[in-house]
């Protein structure tokens, strides 16, 4: 740190900082944490990836084939968390991280140091919870939502999980932190709240979900830990607590949850639509309030995961009827989604190829969560494969292919070369196929009785889980072809970006060259509506 | 919105990694102690912990020595402030959620497991004969009979105390702002005397309920929620005294001026928090 700190403004200005160390590990400076957490986010893809194939190999056909009970167990629960917590969750605020400086006209993040440390702690974080796999007793098995006092039988993981959650909350907070001061304080002279890219927006309210929930979940795992090691009661009838508490605190932090993992998606489509549609977004202040009311909605809809454990009907009613409602601001995104590309002149790279998956298929994922959100029908669909294709047309592809489609649409603009068009296509075209051939097939099973978190079923399943295991080893193998499309582009490819990447883009971060400079806008920049993406502008 | 038209981005530091660090060492060693390897868990545990402490002092002065140098303009100090205000809401959250699980316990589990509404059968079969009622530690009576802390003595005392401490820092915010060094530095001495004071109270409470009351951690519900809240709330006076003392060590030192003082407001703000979260347990752990 030989820097001459004296200057009032920028301490580092002058050149990229030298060595490894400095630049990664020390680093303040977004893009460089931003390409971490995507880094991380894609390793943690392919390690929960890799839980998943080992699911799909078990479930291949009936009977026990591969491994035991428990470890099966084990592989659903750790899939679970590495999926949640360490490749969507951090994609997206590598994302943030990123582009928000960017989009706002912005240096960098408000608090750069702080950023820093959001990401570190999550490496940490997962060599504590992985390590569980090598502790006597095994990795937790009961289930991502650790409910007592399954949970509470675990072996030597029990602590080891409830502090690598800690961990991964104090790494969101900051990071949520960081988000909203970022927001909020950094953008450019004119860069108005309601001229602000849909990105932005969307974190901003993700933002605050993080901020008012993760400190939530940490209350919950520290009542399973103090439970466990410290005699207290929280969850033990005996004592006078209540397991159901524990599912109230845990989904009043996980239903929020749902959302923290879907709004950036939203943003994210609503930026790759408009720029390959040629036309600006539709209907801009309703996508902005959408995202509100949704986010407003999660905070009051928590029960509706917990409909079978005995709520009184007045309460069963109330979730139901709040849960449903939930339909009509996602109803509003959707529409808007479809009536931007309508009579738009559209062309269709890899990352609208990526969106309108996404449009298509996320909407079949919000189809079965309201066909689950009555309350009658979710009797039948509790705890069986109809929930868990649900969850993965939502987060695979929903999510997830934001964020894919998100990592085409800006890769040319970070590393300053072009990606194969060819094989993005053929990586979409794969990935497209087999995740449906892979979890359409879990709704059938599902509706005709076939338990979640099960190595072995009935023979009656045998076809269906063949054709989704096979999808499965596919859509997992497609994979593959993203890490090669990501690595030739950044290391090989010798077809330079332009600054304006794509002929219909819009935004501030198109202003800078490819790669964008260290510092992003070092003094900020002069907005006028030619370089909005959004808001109330004509393009 | 930047104000100069320049923008101010910190160089490179060492501390979040080494904050990473300390946070891992510290889990590891807390784990591997709660699951029995007593020694190494608490060597890992402490090294984890003077790692934080060292990684605090380290960060917090090289922030200091940068403000002093004049390094932050005000676009620096709205995001300081941002960041404060923020996490403090965070740490609101975090006790809402053992609120609520009193909140719950009161209102739903324990008339359930007396009988009320759909806990008719429960009662019938599981806990034959047991009434609801709070204090409760549950129809199994873990932990044996205990009494619960009378409100109206030390309780009601240390409510005093934190109230009182609430007006003597915002009188010593207004000297530092007027300029009053000698005002400030009683007031805010008086503070973290006034804290200390609620510290010793709320251990001298706590070896007293747990020699003469019988009331633990292990006395069921009413024992859980109360040493959780009231622990949670007495961790959290203890760093807020912390952070008291070393404010109080920099206004000696002159860090301060009735201009530039964001550390002292964000202390007073955190004060004031342990202030509000300390009259909702008033209330609801030892009054109702």
């Amino acid at each position: 740190m030989a820097h001459d700190a004296a200057l009032p403004h920028d301490d580092h200005a002058h050149a990229d900082p030298k060595g490894f160390i400095h630049r990664w590990v020390m680093s303040t400076n977004h893009k460089d944490i931003g390409t971490m957490y995507l880094v991380f986010s894609l390793t943690m893809f392919f390690i929960g990836g890799l839980f998943a194939m080992g699911i799909r190999a078990e479930l291949f056909k009936p009977g026990m084939q591969l491994m035991q009970p428990y470890f099966f167990n084990e592989l659903t629960t750790m899939h679970a968390l590495v999926m949640i917590f360490g490749a969507i969750m951090p994609g997206f605020v590598g994302l943030a991280n990123w582009m928000i400086p960017m989009q706002i006209g912005a240096p960098d993040m408000a608090l750069p140091r702080m950023n820093n440390l959001s990401f570190w702690i999550l490496p940490f974080a997962f060599v504590l919870l992985l390590s569980t796999f090598f502790l006597p007793g095994g990795a937790p098995a009961a289930g991502w939502t650790m409910y007592p006092p399954l949970v509470l039988q675990g072996g030597d993981d029990v602590a080891f999980m409830v502090f690598s959650i800690h961990l991964m909350g104090i790494s969101s907070i900051m990071g949520a932190i960081n988000i909203i001061a970022t927001i909020l304080n950094m953008r450019a002279p004119g860069m108005d709240l309601l001229k602000m890219p849909l990105f932005c927006w969307s974190w901003l309210i993700t933002a605050f979900l993080l901020l008012a929930v993760m400190p939530v979940l940490a209350g919950a795992v520290t009542m399973l830990l103090t439970d466990k090691f410290f005699g207290t009661s929280f969850f033990n009838a005996g004592g006078g607590g209540d397991p159901v508490l524990y599912q109230h605190v845990f989904w009043f932090f996980g239903h929020p949850e749902v959302y923290i993992m879907i709004l950036p998606a939203f943003g994210l489509i609503s930026e790759i639509i408009p720029t390959f549609a040629r036309k600006p977004i539709f209907g801009y202040k309703a996508m902005v309030y959408a995202i509100a009311c949704i986010a407003f909605l999660s905070f009051i809809v928590w029960s509706h995961h917990m409909f079978t454990v005995g709520l009184p009907i007045g309460s069963e009613l109330f979730f139901m009827y709040a849960t449903m409602l939930i339909a009509v601001p996602t109803g509003v995104k959707v529409f808007n989604w479809v009536t931007t590309m309508w009579r738009g002149s559209m062309t269709f790279e890899t990352p609208m190829l990526w969106a309108i998956a996404f449009v298509i298929l996320f909407t079949i994922g919000g189809f079965s969560g309201v066909m689950m959100a009555l309350v009658p029908a979710d009797f039948q669909y509790n705890q069986t494969y109809f929930i868990v294709a649900h969850f993965h047309y939502v987060l695979v592809t929903g999510a997830a292919f934001a964020i894919i489609a998100a990592v085409y649409y800006w890769l040319p603009k970070w590393s300053g070369h072009m990606y194969s068009e060819f094989w993005g296509k053929v990586h979409f075209w794969n990935s497209a196929i087999w995740v449906n051939v892979l979890f359409f097939p879990q709704h059938f099973l599902g509706l005709a009785g076939m338990p979640r978190r099960i190595p072995d079923y009935n023979v009656a399943f045998a076809d269906f889980n063949m054709v989704s295991s096979i999808g499965g080893f596919l859509f997992g193998a497609t994979q593959l072809v993203f890490v090669g499309v990501i690595i030739h582009c950044v290391f090989f490819s010798k077809v330079r970006a332009p600054a304006k990447v794509w002929e219909g883009a819009h935004g501030l971060e198109w202003t800078l060259s490819s790669p964008p400079p260290h510092h992003s806008f070092v003094t900020p920049p002069v907005i006028d509506n030619s370089v909005l993406a959004h808001g109330d502008v004509m393009h | 919105m930047s104000q100069s038209g320049t923008y101010y981005i910190p160089h490179g530091s060492r501390w979040p990694i080494v904050a990473a660090i300390g946070l891992f060492l510290f889990m590891v060693g807390f784990g591997n102690w709660l699951n029995g390897n007593d020694s190494l868990g608490q060597t890992v545990m402490g090294l984890g912990a003077l790692t934080i402490i060292g990684m605090m002092v380290g960060w917090f002065g090289s922030v200091i020595h940068e403000s002093m140098r004049g390094n932050f303009n005000g676009q620096v100090d709205v995001s300081f402030r941002m960041g404060m205000m923020w996490f403090i809401f965070s740490e609101v959250m975090f006790f809402g959620a053992f609120f609520g699980a009193l909140f719950y316990t009161r209102m739903i589990s324990i008339p359930t497991l007396g009988g009320e509404g759909a806990g008719a059968l429960t009662n019938q079969f599981l806990w034959n004969g047991f009434a609801p009622a709070w204090p409760s530690n549950g129809p199994e009576h873990i932990g044996g009979a205990f009494s619960t802390m009378p409100p109206w003595g030390i309780p009601l005392l240390n409510t005093l105390l934190l109230l009182s401490s609430s007006v003597t820092i915002t009188i010593a915010h207004h000297a530092l702002r007027a300029g009053h060094r000698g005002r400030l530095l009683v007031f805010l001495g008086l503070t973290v005397l006034l804290g200390a004071t609620f510290l010793r109270f709320q251990v001298h409470e706590y070896i007293e309920a747990y020699t003469h009351l019988n009331l633990t951690l292990h006395t069921g519900i009413y024992g859980s929620t109360f040493f959780m809240l009231t622990g949670f709330h007495g961790l959290h006076v203890t760093l807020g005294t912390i952070m008291l003392i070393v404010i109080w060590l920099r206004c000696v030192r002159g860090h301060f001026n009735r201009d530039n003082h964001f550390a002292f407001e964000a202390v007073a703000w955190y004060w004031h928090f342990v202030d509000v979260v300390w009259l909702c347990l008033f209330l609801f752990v030892y009054v109702l």
